[in-house]
This record gives structure tokens, sequence and C-alpha cells, in this order.
């Protein structure tokens, strides 16, 4: 990578036009890469994710001279992709994509319940589907980039980091966007353990794996649902911020399906034994005692950080916060300096999700280029995790509503059902639950609604737009449904948790 | 179809008349029943209806209508009468001279007796008075009052017993028929159900439950489960899975395990019924006279039961051709989803969604399978949309015959063989195909000509067979309701009609006033690639709101999971279509995908909350799902054939 080391190369961000207009003082091109010589832009996009990439569109779209500055620092493990971001290269697509293959496996164990004449035990080839999947990202990294060309938007590989409030050199080490995490203080981790940014990319099967987060049980679903023996050790809740009685649910179907689940469990050391296994030792935290196991893969999913520290953005006097790193953003995604504006994950106290960040990026280079004044609505974002039995949710958990209005101004319509298709296909519906936490006054506004189940998510994406619009329990419940699906139950709520 | 103040009959309880105002009693007053508090004071101070009689906003009439069924509620002998009236005055005389006190309400004595009048009309199909009730039973004019007096019914009724063995009989156990009688029987009414399946030409019949049960969306839905099942075994090679030999379709493990789930479900409702403590007579209804029907068991013995309200609830059965040889040799669906033996290469005849649904699954089993056509695909439905499922299916194996018609006399040919001839709708030229199967799908007939409607004066529409009714499922005999299929103009869809049972026995029973409301219904047709829909279809929505001002986007998607599947990238495809002049509401609501059905539920529940394209911009999608394909680029579509 020639631009890690040419600190020459710098790409002036003039993202507040028409006024303030600054040249950069010490403007120098690298002789070998003239072409990448930038006069100023009118907008400057650093991380080349989905919410970088939908806002430098828009932007360009609507006139502007855009670049975007992308590149992927390889993971400890050298995992690199391409560009995209994190949904597309090692989230959302190749986990939908694998949580896709794991349902498949249950569709074949279904099949003969449905005269389907399948051989009993059908073996799952990772290294078929890995590359399938890796197929299919790749054409997605070389469709972004055909659409950054189509829209004349300067796209540079190049790692980026702040010189001063207007100035983006190329330099130092990359770091716009959030990364997995890795843990700190257990031997053997870095070496031995490997993050949802290199699961995707394995050209062999990870084998028996622990992945110690709601991005830990998806891949521990997938991994249990492709036949490998999973384990997820836990240190305190699973699935934090969403509702908890939603979560205990999914661990409970997950646990029924043959993932293990280690609870109140924390590693102290990862080490490889003489036959290539890795040997974990971990702590119960309540009775302090040690255990030891092993296993072919450590899979850390212990949150993700953001990078902001390459960024330099004391150089650029953009405030960050304390503790997560993240950078402080105001309703209109502007940051302590008002020209210089974040996004995403990156952002604090956003939803780390795709679609809000593509809104959001849309809607700033709307506002930017004076086409609305319509600010980024980040209430009432829809989403689903993909864990075997599929979680979709939108709006406030019981908890949450709980906290806000009251216990006694909540009334929660819940119900247990059991699809179609589960009965011929003799499969357990134990876990396949419903509730509606809505305002106890009339009305009645919804206020969230979680739905667990077969299509999860697309089922629970119409039901934000009713939320949206402001649904009330009684128009819900005059919405017929459609018979027989699964998200005719939500229409079907009659049964209140007060009533028992 | 904007009528305004339905009828009903009277409700328990919870009515709120507001008594002060009620009362207008202004003289003949002959007490105030029962200690019911109609607590108005003689003269005409009170008015039944807000202030001119001129204007009746449908809300004054609502009113109006709750102040009158609480009179009909509260009151043991409730008489509107008029008081030159001579009919009226020999009515008096007869409960006078019976020593029952009776509540009169003189029409032409009170402002808004023209109103009342009309409502009363719009309850009980009687315009004249007097127009009696006792004990909340209409009896009729003068006439049937001494009719009832001579034959005794009014003496019963005076005694507050019911002068019938059943508040309620439903006739037809269906999705419709049983919601309708477990609520009633909720609301603690004496309630039976008579249902009785007439066995198919081909000899199927079937258990409790009705169509959506036995022979329609639960078996339809499984069978297609078992079509995907097929299509997901091809994906899984791609995604890994890893298997050589040849996958084969066992038909009778299939429909065996179908068979099982559908008799714990017939089992279900029986157990559900006795719970409630609701009569399940298995025999065939047929009305003798009024309130009466007769009850004919398979042994064809016969028992005649009454009741003071009705409920037909018959449904539909399939159409045949009506050409030599169609009973004898063709199936239809009532025998497809039961068939002990797998039916081989097919001749669906027929567009309906019936017919696509089941050509999709049996193509999809790995079955030979030809579709005749005689005109459109999926008529009533979005043309486009239709034409677009059908295309996939085409793509899929399916083959269509278009404009054709079956003419000749199908014929048996070497075992197991049906050779059929068909004649083009467009002119000379025929042609004969020889298939292993026949399954006809051409429509529905309702099932209300052999159970005694003329008896009691039910009127049908002549060529449909179907039974209008007013916006409260009320027949034009007052106490026989109808719901489900064999409505006039409505939907035949399982969750209308267990919603309009429900909201009938409630407002029949339980005091409510809650109307069916058959607007915005969606639907989905579990076609190989499932088409879920609400609102209006373009055709339709032209035709209401004129082309010019509606705005449709439309645009092809690509599921994430047909990627690494290798499938088509051009072929889901989604539509909205949006009212220009108001606020772009989006009246109509189009998607052709997988899981169809589940992505429309919500979107409907949208639609009912008033949902517009500004809306659906601002909400955030989830990724990745196919019900955010909203969140990409959607297109103006230009003209009805501009596709993107």
């Amino acid at each position: 990578a020639p631009w890690a080391c040419s600190p020459q190369t710098c790409l002036p961000g003039r993202l507040r036009w028409p006024q303030r207009r600054v040249q950069p003082p010490h403007w120098q091109a690298s002789g070998s890469h003239a072409g990448v010589r930038a006069d100023g832009y009118d907008l400057l996009v650093i991380g080349g994710g989905s919410g970088g990439l939908a806002c430098a569109k828009e932007a360009a779209q609507l006139g502007k001279k855009v670049a975007v500055v992308d590149y992927v620092e390889p993971s400890p493990r050298g995992t690199r992709w391409g560009l995209g971001g994190t949904c597309v290269n090692v989230g959302c697509i190749p986990k939908k994509l694998m949580h896709q293959a794991a349902l498949l496996g249950d569709m074949i164990r279904d099949a003969p319940h449905y005269g389907w004449e399948v051989p009993p035990l059908v073996p799952h080839d990772w290294k078929k589907m890995a590359e399938a999947v890796q197929n299919h990202v790749k054409s997605l990294n070389w469709g972004h980039r055909v659409q950054l060309q189509d829209r004349k938007v300067k796209y540079f590989n190049i790692k980026a980091s702040f010189v001063n409030e207007h100035m983006v050199c190329g330099v130092t080490k990359d770091g716009k966007e959030v990364r997995a995490r890795w843990p700190e203080g257990i031997e053997g981790a870095l070496e031995y353990g490997i993050t949802s940014d290199d699961i995707f990319w394995l050209k062999e099967s990870p084998g028996k794996t622990p992945p110690l987060a709601d991005v830990a049980l998806e891949c521990a679903g997938f991994l249990t649902g492709l036949g490998l023996d999973a384990t997820v050790m836990v240190r305190s809740i699973p699935l934090r911020g969403f509702d908890q009685q939603m979560s205990s649910l999914v661990t409970e179907y997950m646990a029924s399906h043959g993932t293990r689940f280690l609870r109140g469990c924390t590693p102290s050391r990862v080490g490889r034994l003489p036959d290539g296994q890795l040997q974990v030792i971990w702590e119960d935290l309540a009775s302090g005692k040690k255990d030891v196991g092993t296993f072919d893969t450590v899979l850390w999913a212990i949150g993700r950080v953001p990078e902001t520290r390459s960024l330099h953005l004391e150089n650029a006097g953009v405030n960050t916060h304390p503790n997560s790193q993240k950078i402080l953003v105001d309703a209109g995604e502007a940051t302590s300096v008002p020209h210089i504006y974040a996004i995403g994950d990156v952002a604090e106290g956003r939803p780390e999700l795709t679609p809000p960040a593509v809104m959001a990026g849309k809607l700033l280079a709307r506002r930017l280029c004076g086409q609305s004044s319509d600010l980024m609505d980040y209430d009432n974002v829809p989403t689903t995790v993909f864990t075997p039995l599929e979680y979709g949710c939108v709006g406030l958990s019981e908890e949450e509503a709980v906290a806000r209005h009251g216990e006694e101004h909540v009334e929660v319509y819940h119900a247990y059902y059991k699809p179609l298709e589960f009965t011929v296909a003799e499969r357990d519906a134990s876990q396949c639950y419903i509730k509606m936490v809505c305002l106890r006054e009339p009305p009645q506004l919804v206020l969230g609604l979680h739905f667990l189940g077969p299509n999860a998510g697309e089922v629970t994406q119409g039901f934000a737009l009713g939320i949206k619009c402001g649904a009330s329990y009684a128009q819900v419940m005059r919405t017929l449904g459609i018979h027989p699906t699964c998200a005719e139950e939500v229409a079907k709520l009659r049964i209140t948790k007060r009533s028992g | 179809m904007a009528q305004p103040p339905p009828p009903s009959s009277p409700p328990r309880a919870q009515t709120s008349p507001g008594p002060a105002k009620v009362g207008a009693v202004p003289n003949r007053r002959l007490g105030s029943v029962r200690g019911v508090p109609m607590s108005s004071p003689p003269g005409r101070r009170a008015r039944l209806s807000s202030p001119g009689t001129g204007r009746s906003s449908s809300e004054t009439r609502e009113e109006l209508r709750r102040r009158l069924l609480g009179l009909i509620e509260g009151n043991r002998v409730m008489i509107f009468s008029k008081s030159y009236c001579p009919h009226s005055t020999r009515v008096k005389e007869l409960f006078s001279s019976l020593g029952v006190e009776c509540h009169i309400l003189e029409l032409d004595q009170v402002d808004d007796g023209a109103s009342v009048q009309e409502v009363l009309s719009e309850i009980t199909n009687q315009r004249t008075v007097p127009n009696i009730f006792v004990n909340k039973v209409h009896v009729g004019g003068c006439e049937q009052t001494f009719q009832a007096h001579q034959s005794g019914v009014l003496e019963k009724l005076l005694q507050g017993d019911s002068a019938y063995d059943y508040d309620l009989i439903v006739i037809g156990g269906g999705s419709g028929g049983l919601a309708c009688a477990q609520e009633a029987a909720v609301l603690g009414k004496k309630v039976m159900v008579l249902d009785f399946v007439v066995p198919s030409p081909q000899g199927t019949s079937w258990g409790l439950g009705g169509t959506c049960v036995n022979v329609g969306c639960i078996p339809k839905k499984l069978m297609h489960q078992a079509a995907l099942l097929g299509q997901a075994l091809i994906d899984s090679r791609k995604f890994g899975w890893e298997y050589n030999q040849q996958v084969k379709h066992n038909w009778e493990t299939m429909t065996e395990a179908i068979q099982n789930h559908i008799g714990s479900l017939n089992w279900g409702y029986r157990l559900s019924l006795r719970e409630k403590a609701v009569a399940y007579v298995n025999s065939y209804g047929e009305f003798v006279e009024h309130h009466k029907i007769k009850a004919t068991n398979r042994k064809g013995q016969e028992t005649c039961y009454t009741a003071a309200k009705f409920v037909i609830a018959t449904g539909e059965r399939p159409r045949y051709l009506g050409i030599q040889g169609d009973k004898e040799y063709c199936i239809t669906s009532d025998d497809l989803f039961s068939l002990p033996y797998c039916p081989g290469k097919t001749l669906v005849v027929g567009a309906s969604y019936v017919a696509l649904e089941c050509a999709g699954f049996l193509a999809g089993l790995g079955l030979d399978v030809t579709v005749m056509v005689r005109s459109i695909l999926l008529r009533g439905f979005d043309q486009e949309m239709a034409e677009k499922v059908g295309s996939y299916m085409e793509q899929h194996g399916v083959k269509f015959l278009r404009k054709f018609v079956p003419i000749q006399q199908l014929e048996k040919g070497s075992p197991g063989k049906l050779r059929v001839v068909a004649e083009s709708t467009e002119g000379p030229g025929a042609v004969e195909g020889v298939y292993n199967t026949v399954l006809l799908a051409i429509g529905r007939d309702s099932c209300t000509r052999k159970i005694g409607l003329e008896k009691i004066g039910v009127k049908i529409n002549e060529k449909s067979g179907k039974i209008p009714v007013n916006d409260v499922e009320q027949t034009n005999v007052p106490y026989v309701y109808a719901i489900g299929d064999i409505l006039e103009g409505k939907l035949e869809l399982t969750p209308v009609a267990i919603q309009a049972g429900k909201l009938l026995a409630r407002r029949l029973f339980g005091g409510r006033l809650e109307k069916c409301d058959y607007v915005n219904v969606p639907t989905t047709v579990f076609t190989p690639l499932e088409y879920g829909c609400c609102g209006l279809s373009e055709e339709k929505a032209i035709e209401v709101h004129t082309k010019e001002n509606l705005e449709v986007y439309h645009t092809l998607f690509w599921p994430l999971e047909w990627t690494v599947a290798g499938r088509d990238n051009n072929t889901c495809y989604a539509k909205i279509i949006c009212n220009k002049f108001d606020n772009e509401r989006v009246v109509g609501f189009h998607i052709l995908g997988p899981n169809a059905g589940e992505v429309t539920q919500g979107f409907a529940a949208a639609m009912k909350c008033g949902l517009t394209k500004q809306l659906l911009d601002d909400t955030i999608g989830i990724h990745p799902t196919c019900g955010e394909v909203w969140k990409e680029k959607t297109f103006l579509k230009l003209t009805s054939v501009d596709v993107v």
C-alpha cells in the first residue's frame, strides 16, 4: 500500500459551502500519484460503509464534488475486504446468507415430513458455502465501486487522518469505522481467537466454536445450524438492550436446538494444545470456580469499538465520548466542529444498524445541499436478530416502556403461537411468541412490537410502518389477517399480561 | 355502499340511550316496565334526535338507533305506534286485555317520528306501524301479533321463556360460522351449529371446520410449503449442503401428514364447541318454516329445531363444467388434498387463485402440470401482478394453454388416463391431450339453493346464488343473517368470515355496535412466487380515482437469499399506488416475492393507520429483508407497461 508511507497526500475537504473555503496551506501531491491530487472537495466522506456511501452518492447526485476515502485495516488474523463497510463484508450480508444456509439445513430436516425422500444425514461443506458467500460479497464490492464511478464520486483506497479541521491526510492508521472488539488481559486471545471480522472469510470450517453478544448469538446460531458444535460464553445477559423476555426465549430456543450456553462465565486464558486445538480456561463469576475446555475456534463477539483514535480527530477539534471513543453529534449529525459530521456506528448514541446509517447519510447529504431540512428520526427503528428463531422488534422493549410510562400505564398483549409449517414438520414451537406493548389509556397507542418466529424480519417491517403512522391497538385489531401466515397472529393478539 | 345507520338486534347491555332524552311517551303510557328507569317526564320535552329533523347526519342516526334499541331492550313490551292508527289501537287494546303493561312511542307525537320510522324499518325491515317487540323479540305488526296470540307464541314470549329451542342456530361449521357460534355462546346464549359435508362427486368428505381447514387454506399452504422445501433442497446445495442422489417426492407421505394435522384441527374444533357448550349437530339444515329448521343426519333421520335468530354460513363448493363426464372423471380442490395417490400428469382447468396455487405446488412437487385458461389469470386481482405470477410459473415448468376451454366429454383411456379435447375460444382449432388427472378450479358455487331459503323468503341473487345483506350482515328476513363466502359483493376469505361472525355475535348479543370493515383487507396468493396485496388493484384504482390522480411507484428486487442460490434477479416485484391529491396516501399495495404474506400483513396494518408515501420513505428498513424493498430506489411508473 504505497499510501501508507506518503504523508504528503492530502485531501482537503471543504465540508461546508459556499462559505469558509479554506485552501490547504501546504498542499503537495505525491508525484507518482498525481491523479489523486485533490483540489478540494465539497464533501469528503471518510469510510466507505453503508452510511458513507449513501451520503456520498446522494451529495454527488445533487451536483456536489465528492470523494470517499476507504481503507480496511486487516484484522489481527489478516482478514481484509473491499468497499462497502461492515454490513456488506463482515456484517448483515454474509451473516444473513450463512443464517440462510443454516435455515436450509432445518428445511432439509423438515423435507422428509413433507414427503421428500432426503438421505437422513446430509453433511455440510463450509468451504463451498464460504466461497459462494464471498463471491456474492465481492460482486457487491464491485457494484459499489461502479456506482461511485457512475456518480463521479472519487474513491481513494487509502487510510485517512485529520491534519486540521479542513484537511485530511492519507497516512496514519485508518479508523473511521467500528470494528470488532478484542478482549484485553486474556492471555492468548489475540493469537488464537477470531472475531466476526474473520468468520465470514474463513476458508475452512471453524469446527467446535465458542463465540463469546447479538453477533454472538447469530454466529452461534448458524454455526449450530450448519452442524457444528457451538458453545456461547456469556458474562452477564445475552442481547443487552433488547427486551429481556424475548432475549431469554431466543436463547431457550437455541439451547433446545443444540447450542450450549455457559452463563456468568468469563474466559481467562486461551492456549494452543499440541494437537492444534485451542484450550480455553474460564471462570464462573458466581462461584469463582475455574473450568477448562478445548475448541477448534474461539470467536470473540464481545462488542465493537470505534477506531476513532487513529483519525486524529483532535487535530480537527472533533470531540469524542471519553468512554466509548465514539464521536459526539447533535440532531443534525454535526460534530463539535460544525462542518464535520458523523453518521453510522461511529456516532455516539446511534443504533448500530445499516438502514439508519443509510438514511442518515442521505438526509445529511440533502440538508448539506440545501434540498431539505428533514432531520433523521431515530425513534422506532425496526430491527431483526437473525438467530435460528428470528427475533424482530420495533419501538420500546417492555422494560423501557414501563420505565418511561410506569407499569400502571402500560398494557402488554401477548400470545404464543404455532406456525402452520411447524405442525407437519413436527417442530417445537414453544418459543414462537409475540408481544405488543401499548399504552393502557385508549386508544392504546402501540409503543413496541416484538415478534419471535420464522421470517421475523419480513413480519416486522410493515408493522414498523404502522407504528410510524401512530398505530393504536384498536387499529391493529381492525386489520384483518392474512391466512395462514405467522404475521396474522399479530392482528389476533387479544390477551393481556395483566389478565394473566 | 354507504348506508348510514345499521340495524341490529337488541343489544343486551351497555346501551347508553341517555334516558333523559329518550322517554318521549306523551300519553297512553301504560307504565314504565320492570323498573327500567325510563325517566321521561310527561309531555313533549324530549326529542329523539338532535335538532333538525331535516339533516340526519350519520352520527345522530347512530345515536337514535341506539336509543331505539335501548327502548326495545329495556321494555317487556315495546310498541311503536301512531296515535290515530286503528291497527295500533287494536294492539294496545290486546295487551291491555291481557293485563300486560306496555311501553308506547307515538311516532306522530314526536318531532322526529319520521326518522324513527326510518331507523325502525332498517332494524326490522318493517316500515309500517304498529311495530311490536316482546321481550326483545320482534313480533311484527298488528296481524302478526294477533297470530302470535292465537298460536300461543305471544304467551310464551310474554312469559319470558324463549319461544324457541335456541337463541341462535348457525348453519355451517366453517371458519365464520364457528367464530359466530362460539362468540354467541361466550355471551351466554344457547347456540347450535349444524354442519354437514355433502360428499363430493368423487366421494370425498371431511370433518368440522369448513373449507379453510379441510380443503382450503390449511392443506394448500402445507402443500405449498412442501413445494417450497423442494426449491430449498435445490438451493441448499449452493449453500454447501451435500447430497448427490436425486431427491424424489412421496405424495402419500405428504398427504398423510397433512391429513393427520387436519384431523387434529377437526378434533380441536369439536372440543372447543363442547367447552363453550355449543350444541353441534352433524346434520344437514334446511328451513321448513319461519324460525324453524329441519336437520337431516347421515342416516336420513330428521329432527326440527327452532331459534330466535339464524346465521347462514354454508359457504361454497367447487363448480363443475357441466359437460359429460366431468363429475365422473374430474377432481376438484375438494378431492385433491386427500387424494390417496399422486395425481401424475395433471391438467388444471381454470385461472382462479385456487387453480394457480394448485398448479404451482403440483409443479413444485415435480409433476407435469398444464393450466387451461379461458381468458385472464386471477380475475379481480391486479392484472400486471397476475401476469407476473403466471410468467414465473411458466418459467418454472408450468405449461399454459391460453384461450382454450374444454368442450368434449372426457374419456377414460388406458387405466388412469384421461383424454381431454378443448377448443379455442378464438375461433376454430382444437387441442387434445392425455392426462392422469384433470383438476377443475373454475369457480365455486354458493350452497344456498337447497337449504329452504324460499320457505322463509330469504332473497338470494338468482344468478350467483349469493345472499345480499346490509352492512350488518342481515338478510331481507330480519332474524336471518349471513356471513362468509356466500355474501354478495364481499370477500371470500377466512379472516373476513371470522371477523364478521364474531362482530355479528357481539352486536346481536353483546350490545356492541362495531361493524365488520371490508375495506383494505389484505390477502396473499400462495403461488410458487407468493403474491401479497392490500387495497386496490391498479385497474380498480384508476376506475375509482382516475389515472391523473394516481402515482404508482414500483421496483424489481432480488432477495438476498436468491443471490447465492443463483435464482432470477429480475422477478420479484413490488408496487404501491398512491393518491396524489390525498397526501400521496397509499391506496394499493402489491408485492411479488418470497414470504409475501408475512410482508403484506404489517403493511395492511399501516394502511389502516393512513399510510402515505412520505411515511414509507421515512420508515427505516430492516436489513436485509424483502420487506425493506421500499428503501431501495423505487421508481415512478410512467405507463402501465413501463418496467424499470
